[in-house]
């Protein structure tokens, strides 16, 4: 029996007369890649931007592994156990590699400035301890050959897996990736492909936007669709592919 | 080169500096007179002033400009505990960190309300608030005489240390120790202190949560940082240095006045951390050094140096320093933006920046 | 009652002045994105250069009236004060383009400090009087006194204002303005040449800034090279206000913020009951400052900015 990890219901975001999000309800399981598709501007980012708290929706439930987390502040959300990733990567880039890995540790770690000024034991353990689980991430998502690279020199296809290897770091329960085949050719999609399944199959959930619905329907479990701002399918990918609704929206109303 | 040998190198450096640092007072005194030491510990105090401005400009890159107000508060505070004024004389260590503790309250106070404000904003509100507390310092002697006014508070106490006062001199193993070389040691172990305390602020959690905050506060945010906080820690552990700065000011020179306290003052404090290296400790120490002992050394020569010149005072020095120190901060940012000596990281991020401009452009 | 109609006159006059200091600010801001702040320094500029041409002329027994020696004054001053204007953009500003916001901030910073203390050595660090050539016959307007010479103040004011309105408006050059406000690069696309607008809006400015200047002189009867910091700081506080890069907003909180000062001045010793007096006037314009900023940084008139965690 699927458990529920996610679960929104009615979320409404309205940006002064624009109305981006309408009513919007999904549930995702856990352990499942769980796609979201939708035409320009239907509103995906935005309801991105909702579930990890950086936009506070107007109305709606939102529970999260039996925790409330509606107009929760993002560090909250990623207490909770949800991280993302952005659609145009957002890396700290004058950082190193390594350095950008640590700094998802953060939320995991709690040596704060008397601990750091201190610098007792108990702290030096602990910047071991993020340094360490660090480079193991860095290797999981194989790139620990540049782990001292500053992050904005790397190849646009390692800086994707670094902002992975970084959401990774704060031992999501649910990973919320935006657009991460964005831009990529098919080689390094299939290998963007393997890493998602490894990451689910290590037990964390994914949460997936992306353009290129052949890839979708192939990865995903279970899809959303939206368009202007409103839930349109959901259901496994045979369905949704079907739904004359969501054929209406990609590619207009049928001639006769 | 073996371990054991770069080690020991090391080791002499660091044993030569100690050694040249504790003679210092003596060299300086001997060669440039007392009036010269009172100008290094002056520097000291700066270094200190500067290094916890460089927390929360250098590391968590809010811009404050009125971060003399903090100064102030701490220099106050302990006017007010340790004088004539309200007849206490509490010790030192009871009004410093009491001071500090005052400050670091309106570090708090300061930074709660500007959490959203970035940039040109934040540096005008800060302002802003610099000013207002040199108008309540000024002006809170009516009808309640709590600051006395423009003309301060004078007699303030010297610190006591276990029965020695560092307000007269000391003799002892056949040397003589006058207050300035006293407060010299004083103020070298505190900013020594201040120096380490930054050193591991930078290299820990919070110094990375605050590098990235500065490069990117919503993807900060996205990685559990909670940005609020940091941002406080920021303003607070700032004010705090200041703080412990002011009340050793209030204590070394015995008399605190609002002048002392202006918006040329937080403008220079930041001109320190500016040009010397923003976020980068040995840079803010420089730019501290070049920016309390240059106006110094300026001032004995511009009178003398215009009579020979011209045969009489066209500008008069407070008049020429001023103009220079202006001059100086935009040739520095119009040839070397990232300061005298930045951290290599900040080097390449302005390279970067200009990099991308001319691209753009 | 009386105190209140004489405080409301005050505030006008005050914040017409304000609101011309203040369209130099927006303008800047709406078109870079930037606080000018060496725009106090070219007000400071204007009143002493007016000044030192009218002493000029008196001390030299030209023997015209005095309103016609103001502008000759400004004939004098405006010009140059744009041309300051100009130089400062392209010395602080320009060059430094690309670079990150804290660059561009502390050439500004170090500008102000050099045309400061160039003031001093021009004119000295005494306050200037105005030379007595104006006639100050005082109007009575519901039992409150203004003179004449305010009410010019106000007029102009408002006639400026109005003048720079329309000039956005209606004209080419307005238009670019407005276009390079919204989207520089695609402006410059369109055949603007994105320099010389923003050069324009800082000699306009600069301009509207000297004009400004002398007002403040002669509403004060006095210059001094620290007087543009005090009301460059206000005038900001009222575009701010009024909503930065608004146009009309700098109009509005300039206005609004001459008249809350003005009140706050005069009834503050009531309102505290004795324990803050008008020697508190500054701190108005800086609560307002720090008030606005926190609570809505639009502005009076401005956009609504994105809600954000």
């Amino acid at each position: 029996m699927a458990q529920t990890l996610l679960k929104i219901e009615g979320i409404n975001k309205r940006f002064g007369g624009l109305h981006a999000l309408s009513n919007v309800g999904l549930s995702i399981n856990q352990g499942e890649i769980y796609g979201l598709i939708g035409p320009n501007g239907a509103g995906k980012t935005t309801l991105f931007n909702v579930l990890t708290g950086l936009y506070m929706p107007d109305e709606g439930t939102f529970v999260f592994d039996g925790q409330n987390l509606f107009r929760s502040k993002p560090h909250k959300v990623v207490a909770a156990g949800i991280a993302r990733t952005f659609q145009n990567i957002r890396l700290f880039g004058e950082m190193s590699v390594l350095e950008n890995v640590m700094v998802g540790r953060h939320i995991r770690s709690h040596a704060g400035a008397l601990g750091a000024v201190l610098r007792g034991p108990g702290t030096r353990a602990e910047e071991r301890a993020i340094r360490e689980k660090s480079l193991e991430l860095l290797d999981y998502v194989g790139i620990s050959d540049v782990a001292d690279e500053r992050a904005r020199n790397l190849s646009y296809g390692h800086q994707r897996r670094l902002e992975i290897a970084r959401s990774l770091a704060t031992e999501p329960k649910l990973l919320a990736l935006d657009e991460p085949a964005a831009g990529m050719n098919p080689r390094e999609t299939e290998d963007l492909k393997t890493l998602m399944s490894k990451v689910r199959d290590g037990g964390v959930t994914i949460l997936l936007i992306e353009h290129d619905v052949k890839l979708m329907m192939g990865l995903c479990d279970r899809i959303a669709v939206l368009d202007y701002g409103k839930k349109i399918a959901e259901g496994v990918p045979e369905e949704v592919r079907k739904n004359p609704k969501v054929i209406e929206a990609y590619l207009g109303v049928a001639h006769e | 080169m073996t371990m054991a040998t770069t080690t020991r190198k090391k080791l002499s450096w660091f044993l030569l500096c100690a050694v040249l640092l504790a003679v210092l007072p003596f060299m300086v005194g001997h060669v440039l007179g007392n009036s010269w030491v009172r100008i290094v510990d002056f520097t000291l105090l700066y270094i200190m002033l500067a290094l916890g401005l460089n927390i929360v400009v250098g590391f968590a890159g809010l811009l404050d400009m009125g971060f003399i107000a903090f100064y102030a508060v701490g220099a106050y505070t302990y006017a007010l505990l340790s004088s004539p004024h309200f007849g206490l004389h509490l010790p030192f260590y009871v009004s410093i960190p009491l001071g500090a503790i005052f400050a670091a309250c309106f570090g708090l106070m300061l930074g709660t309300p500007v959490l959203r404000l970035k940039g040109d904003y934040l540096a005008i509100v800060t302002l802003g608030f610099g000013e207002i507390i040199r108008i309540f310092m000024n002006n809170l002697n009516a009808p309640v005489n709590i600051t006395n006014g423009p003309q301060g508070i004078n007699l303030i106490d010297p610190i006591q240390i276990g029965g020695v006062s560092l307000g007269e001199s000391l003799h002892v193993l056949g040397l003589t120790f006058p207050s300035v070389y006293l407060y010299y040691y004083l103020f070298l172990v505190l900013s020594v202190l201040v120096v380490i305390m930054g050193m591991r602020l930078q290299h820990s959690r919070i110094g990375r949560a605050w590098v990235a905050l500065r490069e990117d506060d919503i993807a900060a945010a996205s990685m559990g940082i909670n940005i609020r906080n940091i941002k406080l820690l920021a303003f607070a552990l700032g004010a705090l240095s200041g703080g412990v700065a002011g009340g050793l000011f209030a204590s070394f020179q015995g008399f605190v006045s609002p002048e002392s306290f202006g918006l040329m003052e937080s403008i220079m404090i930041l001109a320190m951390v500016v040009l010397g290296g923003m976020g980068h400790i040995p840079g803010v120490v420089l730019g501290a050094i070049v920016l309390t002992i240059a106006p110094e050394i300026l001032r004995d020569v511009i009178g003398p140096l215009q009579m020979e010149t011209f045969g009489r005072m066209i500008v008069d020095p407070e008049n020429a320093r001023q103009l220079l120190f202006g001059l100086a901060l935009v040739v520095m940012m119009l040839v070397r933006p990232a300061g005298m000596w930045p951290s290599r990281r900040r080097a390449a991020e302005f390279t970067d920046a200009k990099r991308d401009a001319a691209q753009k452009g | 009652m009386d105190i209140f109609v004489q405080q409301i006159l005050n505030g006008l006059v005050l914040g017409s002045i304000y609101a011309l200091i203040a369209l130099g600010y927006t303008m800047v801001y709406g078109i870079m994105g930037l606080i000018n702040f060496a725009h106090g320094e070219v007000v400071m500029f204007g009143a002493m250069v007016t000044i030192s041409v009218i002493n000029g002329l008196v001390g030299a027994g030209v023997s015209l009236p005095g309103p016609v020696l103001v502008v000759i004054g400004l004939l004098v001053a405006v010009p140059a004060c744009m041309l300051l204007g100009y130089t400062i953009e392209r010395i602080a500003y320009r060059p430094l383009r690309g670079a990150p916001r804290l660059a561009p901030l502390i050439t500004a910073i170090g500008l102000s400090i050099v045309l400061q203390q160039t003031a001093i050595l021009i004119w000295g660090r005494n306050y200037i009087p105005f030379p007595p050539i104006l006639n100050h016959d005082v109007l009575n307007i519901f039992g409150a006194s203004i003179t004449k010479l305010q009410v010019v103040i106000i007029v102009m004011c408002q006639v400026i204002m109005i003048g720079l309105l329309l000039m956005v408006e209606k004209t080419r050059l307005g238009r670019a303005m407005r276009a390079t406000s919204q989207n520089p690069a695609v402006a410059g696309l369109m055949g603007v040449n994105v320099n010389n607008i923003i050069s324009a809006t800082f000699v306009l400015g600069s301009g509207l800034g000297a004009i400004a200047g002398v007002m403040v002189a002669t509403n004060y009867d006095q210059a001094h090279y620290y007087m543009g910091y005090m009301i460059g700081m206000k005038a900001f506080t009222a575009a701010v206000l009024g909503g930065i890069g608004n146009l009309g907003g700098a109009v509005a909180g300039g206005l609004l913020l001459g008249i809350i000062e003005s009140l706050g001045a005069g009834y503050i010793g009531d309102l505290t009951g004795g324990f803050l007096g008008s020697n508190y006037q500054d701190i108005f314009a800086f609560m307002v400052l720090i008030l606005v900023l926190i609570f809505r940084p639009s502005g009076l008139l401005g956009e609504k900015m994105a809600d954000r965690a």
